[in-house]
C-alpha cells in the first residue's frame, strides 16, 4: 500500500520550511557587525534568507521533479491533461504571497523604524554644519537605539570629493582622513560633496548614505564593537571610484579621548562639548 | 471547452485586410500620448523645482500676463477655426476649406511672434537660474511644437486645393494635422497654467 | 500545405531587393524585420559581451592593471547601454514582437509596416553611433545612468553622443510601440476576441503601453541633461541653483518600467513555449492576463526604489517600499501557473523547454533577491553593490536572454524552415546554465561583504570569488560557440522541419516553414484557443496525436 501523495507533500513541505529556517539561522553570509542597527539588520537578513530559501528550494524542487515524473517517455505520443485552471488554486497561491509580501513589509518598516530611518530628518536640535540651519535632504535621524536618550550624538562633517572623504570634527576642530569614534556613543555624519555624487558605505554597521552636492545628508549610527573597518564610497563618482576608500577606526572612550587630544589644534580651552 | 461558432464575416473584412487608412489616427494619437509624457515629465520636474529648489526670496519673477493671454486666445480661437476648415472639407467646400486652414496658420504664427516678443522682453535669461531655464525649456519645446504644426497647416493647405491630394475621399492629413494641432492646443492651456497661473 | 524551403520572392518584376538582399534592405514585411531586429540585436549583444570581458579580464586581479581607468568606465557604460538598448529591447520587443503579432492577431502584417521599417533602421545608425564614440572621443563614463554631476563634468562629447544615440533608440521603441497597440486593439481577424488571444500579445500590449508613457520621460530627461552639458543651463546643477536628484527621479520613472519592458515580453514568450513542450494547456489564462495588467500598473509607480540612499525623505522611501513589494504578487501567480502548465504535462525535455525551466529558476532567485531589495533597511546595505549586480543579471540574463534563446530553439524551425541540432542546443544550454549561474551567483555574497559596483579594484580578500565569477564569465563566453554553429549550419544542413514540427496550435504553426509573404495561403485561421492541448480527464488516448484541431477557415468549426 502506497504512502497517500499528500502525506508526502505535507513531509516534504515541513522538511523544506525546516531547511530554510536552519539556513537562515545558520548559514551566515554577512561581516561582522559594529553597530547597534546592524543586528537588527542581521534579523532582517536572515527572515529573508529563510523565506528565500523556502521558496527556491521549493520552486526549483518542482521544476526538477515535473521534469522527471512528467517527462514523455521514448514512443510516447499524446498530450498531458486538459486543465485550464483552477480558480481556488490560484486564489490559495495569491493570497499566500500577498500575506507573506505584506508581513515582510510591515517587518522591515519596523526594523527601519527602529533603525532611525522614520525619525523626521530637519526636527532635532543639533549642531549644523557653518552654524546655518541646513535643511537635511535624506538620510538617517540619531535614535538612542539602548534607550540613553541624554547622551547626544558626537557631530562629524563629513565631506566627499574626487576621491576621499573628510572628517572634521567641529567640537574639537579636528580634520582628518579617517574617521575615529568611540563605541558606544551615537554618532551623527554632517555629509556634504563638493563636485559629484558619492556615497558613504561601512558594509560592518549595513548603513550607506549617497553624498550629494547641494543637498546635505544626515547619516546617525552608534559603534558597538571596537576594530576597524572601510569606509567605501559606493556612487560612481569618476576613475578612481574603486580607490576611494577610508577608514572607520572604532576604539573604547578613553582611547578616543586620547586621540582627540592628540590631535587637537594648538589652541587653548579645547573641550569636548557636552550637549544637554 | 467548445469553441463558439465564428461570427459571420463582417463586409469590412476586405477593408481591415487591405486599408488601415481607419487606424492611422488611432496611431497618431498613440503618439500623442507619447509626445504628452515628455511634457508631463517637463511640468513634473517644473513643479519639484518649484517645491524643493525654489528661488530665494528676491529673486522671484511675475510674469506679465497679457501677452501669454493674448496668445492662448489665439491659440484656442485658431482650434476652432481649423476645426471649421475640416467642417469645410467634408462638404466638399476646397475654396473655404484652404480660406480658413490660412487664418488657422495665421493664428498660429501670430503665437509664434507673440512667444518671440515674450522672450525679447523678458529679464532673464536661459542660463540666469533655474526658474528661467525651466521656462524656457517647456516654453521652448512647446513652440518647437507649434512651429511644426504650422508648416503641416501650410502643407495641408497646398494639398487641399482643388485638385490636390487632399478630399472628401482623403481626408486623413487634414485629421491628422488636426488633431496634432488640438494638442499642442491643449499642452499650451496646461502650460499656461502652471507656468503663468500658478 | 506545401512546405516551402526558400523564402518566396515577391512578385515578379519587382524592383525590391528579393532573397537574403531583402533584409539588407528597408523592407515593410515585418517576418523580415523581425529577423532584422534578430540579427542586429545579437549582433549588439556580442559586442555587449566582449564589453563584459573586458570588465571581468579587469576585475581577475584586485587592482587597476588591465585597462587605464577612464577607459574600464567607458567600458561599463557602454556594456550596459548596449544590452539593455541595443539587444534586450529591440529583439524581444522588435525582433519578437513583430514577427509573431501579426500571426497571432490573424494580420498580414503589423498596423503600420513603414513606421515598423523605419523603427528598425534607427537602431543600426544609433548604434554605430555609440560604439564609435569609444574610438574617436571619449566614450560617457557615467554609467548607463548618467547621473550629474558626474555626466555634466566628464567629457561632453561622448556624452552627447551617448545622449544622442539613446534619444534615437527610445524613439525606435515607441514607434514599435505604437505599432504593437494599434495591431493588437485594431487588427485582429474578424471572430477573434481579446480574450482569446495568445498570451503574448496581452505581453506586448502591457510592455507597449509602458513604452509609450514612460519612454518620452527619458526622452525629456536627456534634452535637459543635455542643456546643461551644451548650454551651461543647471537644472541639474546645484551650483546653478539645480537638483540632482530630480535627475534621479527622472531617469528612473523610464528605467524601472524600462524592465518590465525586457521582461514582460519573456514572460508572454514562455506562455507560448511551455504548453507546447509540455502539451498542456496554459493555466490560468485569465489570471494571466490581469496580472500582466496589474504588473504594467505597479511598475510605473515604483521607481523610487533606486533612490533608497539617496536625498528621498522617509515617507517616500516607505511608499516606493510597500508598490515595489505588491508587484511580486502578479508575479508570483505567473510563476506558478507555469509551474502548473508543467504538472502533469507529457514534458519533451529538448532546448526550448530547458531553457524555459532554467529561466523559471533563475527569474525565481532574481525575483527573491528583488523582494528583498525593495525592503529600505535592507537595501541600504547593499544599493549599489555587485549583490545589485548580481540581482538584475538573475533577471534580464537568467530571465529574458535564457527566454530568448528559448524562443530561438522554438521558432528557428518556422522562421528558416529547419531543424536546429538538438545535441548542440543541449550543449549550449549545460553551458550556459552553469556559466551563468557560476559568473552571478557569488556576485551577491560580495555585495553583502563590502563590494560595490563601477569599481576595477577591490579589497584583496575578495579576490578568489571575483576569479571564479570571471571563470563564469568565460563560461558563458565559450557558450556562444555551439549555439552560433548551431544556428549557421542548421540553416543549411537541418532536417527539413515541415510546417508543425512541434503539432502546436497557434497561427504561425498553422503555416508553411517559412511562411510566404502573406503569412497564409488563403484566409488566416481562426484559433477560438491557442492552448487547446491535451486529453480531457478520464480520456486516456495512449495513440492521440496532437490536441484538439480547432482552427476554422470562418465556416465552423471541424471536428
Amino acid at each position: 500500500m502506497r504512502i497517500p501523495s499528500s502525506i508526502l507533500t505535507l513531509l516534504a513541505g515541513m522538511a523544506l520550511v525546516l531547511t530554510g529556517l536552519w539556513v537562515g539561522q545558520n548559514v551566515n553570509l554577512l561581516p561582522v557587525d559594529a553597530s547597534a542597527n546592524a543586528p537588527v539588520y542581521d534579523e532582517l537578513f536572515r527572515v529573508l534568507f529563510s523565506i528565500g530559501t523556502i521558496l527556491f528550494i521549493g520552486i526549483v524542487g518542482l521544476i526538477v521533479y515535473s521534469l522527471v515524473r512528467f517527462r514523455r517517455r521514448a514512443g510516447e505520443t499524446g498530450d498531458g491533461a486538459a486543465i485550464e485552471g483552477n480558480l481556488p488554486l490560484e486564489i490559495l497561491w495569491t493570497a499566500i504571497p500577498a500575506v507573506v509580501v505584506l508581513f515582510v513589509g510591515i517587518y522591515s518598516y519596523d526594523i527601519y523604524d527602529r533603525m532611525g530611518g522614520m525619525t523626521p530628518l530637519n526636527d532635532h536640535s543639533m549642531h549644523s554644519m557653518a552654524g546655518s540651519e541646513e535643511r537635511t535632504w535624506g538620510g538617517i535621524s540619531p535614535v538612542s537605539l539602548d534607550g540613553d536618550p541624554a547622551i547626544a550624538p558626537l557631530p562629524v562633517d563629513v565631506t566627499a570629493m574626487q576621491f576621499a572623504f573628510i572628517f572634521h570634527y567641529p567640537d574639537s576642530d579636528i580634520t582628518s582622513g579617517e574617521l575615529h569614534v568611540p563605541v558606544g556613543q551615537p554618532v551623527a555624519l554632517q555629509m556634504k560633496a563638493l563636485d559629484v555624487i558619492h556615497a558613504f558605505w561601512v558594509p560592518q554597521f549595513r548603513l550607506k548614505q549617497d553624498v550629494i552636492p547641494g543637498q546635505p545628508t544626515l547619516l546617525s549610527f552608534t559603534p558597538t564593537r571596537a576594530g576597524q573597518y572601510p569606509i567605501v564610497c559606493a556612487e560612481l563618482c569618476g576613475p578612481y571610484h574603486g580607490g576611494m576608500r577610508s577608514s572607520v577606526i572604532v576604539e573604547e572612550p578613553e582611547s578616543f579621548a586620547a586621540w582627540v587630544a592628540k590631535n587637537s589644534p594648538a589652541t587653548p580651552a579645547t573641550t569636548t562639548a557636552v550637549q544637554s | 471547452m467548445t469553441s463558439t461558432q465564428p461570427d459571420t464575416i463582417q463586409p469590412d473584412v476586405a477593408e481591415a485586410e487591405h486599408g488601415h487608412s481607419d487606424h492611422r489616427l488611432f496611431g497618431l494619437a498613440t503618439f500623442l500620448v507619447a509626445d504628452g509624457m515628455t511634457f508631463a515629465g517637463f511640468f513634473a520636474a517644473y513643479l519639484t523645482f518649484r517645491a524643493v529648489n525654489p528661488l530665494p526670496a528676491g529673486h522671484t519673477y511675475e510674469l506679465e500676463l497679457v501677452l501669454p493671454t493674448i496668445n492662448t486666445v489665439l491659440l484656442l480661437v485658431s482650434s476652432f477655426t481649423f476645426h471649421r476648415a475640416g467642417a469645410a472639407l467634408r462638404r466638399g467646400k476646397h475654396a473655404l476649406c484652404q480660406s480658413w486652414l490660412l487664418v488657422t496658420a495665421l493664428l498660429g504664427f501670430s503665437f509664434l511672434a507673440g512667444q518671440m516678443k515674450e522672450y525679447f522682453s523678458l529679464p532673464f535669461g536661459l542660463t540666469d537660474n533655474l526658474f528661467a531655464s525651466t521656462f524656457y525649456a517647456i516654453t521652448g519645446f512647446h513652440g518647437l511644437h507649434v512651429t511644426l504644426g504650422g508648416l503641416m497647416i501650410l502643407i495641408v493647405w497646398w494639398q487641399s486645393r482643388e485638385g490636390g491630394r487632399i478630399s472628401v475621399d482623403n481626408q486623413f492629413p487634414l485629421e491628422a494635422a488636426e488633431l496634432y494641432w488640438h494638442f499642442v492646443d491643449g499642452i499650451w492651456v496646461v502650460l499656461y497654467g502652471l507656468l503663468y497661473l500658478l | 500545405m506545401t512546405i516551402s524551403l526558400m523564402p518566396e520572392p515577391s512578385s515578379t518584376g519587382s524592383l525590391q531587393p528579393q532573397g537574403w538582399l531583402r533584409y539588407l534592405s528597408f523592407s515593410t514585411d515585418h517576418k523580415v524585420i523581425g529577423l532584422q531586429y534578430m540579427v542586429c540585436g545579437f549582433i549588439f549583444y556580442l559586442i555587449g559581451g566582449a564589453l563584459a570581458g573586458a570588465i571581468r579580464t579587469e576585475l581577475i586581479t584586485p587592482i587597476s592593471d588591465f585597462l587605464p581607468r577612464e577607459t574600464y568606465n567607458e567600458v561599463l557604460t557602454l556594456h550596459g547601454t548596449v544590452m539593455i538598448f541595443l539587444w534586450i529591447v529591440p529583439v524581444v520587443n522588435g525582433a519578437f514582437g513583430n514577427y509573431l503579432i501579426p500571426f497571432y492577431v490573424g494580420a498580414r502584417d503589423m498596423a503600420f509596416p513603414r513606421l515598423n521599417a523605419v523603427a528598425f533602421w534607427l537602431i543600426p545608425p544609433a548604434g554605430i553611433l555609440l560604439i564609435s564614440s569609444y574610438f574617436f572621443a571619449s566614450a560617457a563614463q557615467s554609467g548607463w545612468t548618467a547621473y550629474p554631476p558626474l555626466s555634466t563634468t566628464t567629457p561632453a562629447t561622448g556624452q552627447i553622443i551617448w545622449i544622442l544615440s539613446v534619444l534615437l533608440l527610445g524613439g525606435s521603441s515607441i514607434f514599435g510601440g505604437i505599432n504593437f497597440i494599434a495591431t493588437i486593439l485594431k487588427l485582429r481577424r474578424p471572430g477573434l476576441k481579446l480574450m482569446q488571444l495568445p498570451m503574448y500579445c496581452w505581453a506586448m500590449l502591457g510592455t507597449s503601453i509602458l513604452v509609450v508613457l514612460s519612454t518620452p520621460v527619458l526622452a525629456g530627461t536627456l534634452v535637459l541633461l543635455s542643456f546643461d552639458i551644451i548650454a551651461h543651463t543647471g537644472f541639474f546643477n546645484p551650483a546653478m541653483g539645480g537638483n540632482a536628484v530630480v535627475y534621479q527621479h527622472l531617469f528612473w520613472f523610464y528605467s524601472h518600467p524600462a524592465v518590465y519592458i525586457m521582461v514582460l515580453p519573456a514572460f508572454g514568450l514562455v506562455s507560448e513555449i511551455l504548453p507546447v513542450h509540455a502539451r498542456k494547456p496554459l493555466f490560468g489564462y485569465t489570471t494571466m492576463v490581469y496580472s500582466i495588467l496589474a504588473i504594467v500598473f505597479l511598475g510605473l509607480i515604483v521607481w523610487a526604489h533606486h533612490m533608497f540612499t539617496s536625498g528621498t525623505p522617509p515617507w517616500m522611501r516607505l511608499f516606493f517600499t510597500i508598490a515595489t513589494a505588491f508587484i511580486a504578487v502578479p508575479t508570483g501567480i505567473k510563476f506558478f501557473n507555469w509551474l502548473a502548465t508543467l504538472w502533469g504535462g507529457k514534458l519533451s525535455l529538448n532546448t526550448a523547454m530547458l531553457f524555459c525551466c532554467g529561466f523559471i529558476a533563475n527569474f525565481v532567485f532574481g525575483g527573491i533577491t528583488g523582494v528583498a531589495l525593495a525592503q529600505v533597511p535592507f537595501d541600504i546595505h547593499v544599493h549599489d553593490t555587485y549583490f545589485v549586480v548580481g540581482h538584475f543579471h538573475y533577471i534580464v540574463y537568467g530571465g529574458t536572454v535564457f527566454v530568448i534563446f528559448a524562443s530561438i530553439y522554438h521558432w528557428y524551425p518556422k522562421v528558416i524552415g529547419r531543424l536546429l541540432n538538438e545535441p548542440l542546443g543541449q550543449l549550449h544550454f549545460w553551458l550556459t546554465f552553469v556559466g551563468f549561474n557560476l559568473c552571478f551567483a557569488p556576485q551577491h555574497w560580495l555585495g553583502l561583504n563590502g563590494m560595490p559596483r563601477r569599481v576595477a579594484e577591490y579589497d584583496p580578500q575578495f579576490t578568489l570569488i571575483n576569479q571564479l565569477s570571471s571563470a563564469g564569465a568565460l563560461l558563458m563566453a565559450i557558450s556562444t560557440v555551439p549555439f552560433l554553429i548551431n544556428v549557421v549550419m542548421s540553416a543549411f544542413n537541418g532536417a527539413p522541419a515541415g510546417d508543425n514540427p512541434w503539432n502546436a496550435l497557434t497561427p504561425e504553426w498553422l503555416t508553411s516553414s517559412p511562411p510566404p509573404v502573406e503569412n497564409w495561403k488563403g484566409e488566416p485561421p481562426l484559433v477560438h484557443e491557442p492552448y487547446g492541448y491535451g486529453v480531457a480527464p478520464g480520456e486516456l488516448s495512449l495513440q492521440a496525436s496532437s490536441g484538439r484541431d480547432l482552427w476554422s477557415l470562418g465556416q465552423g468549426d471541424q471536428p
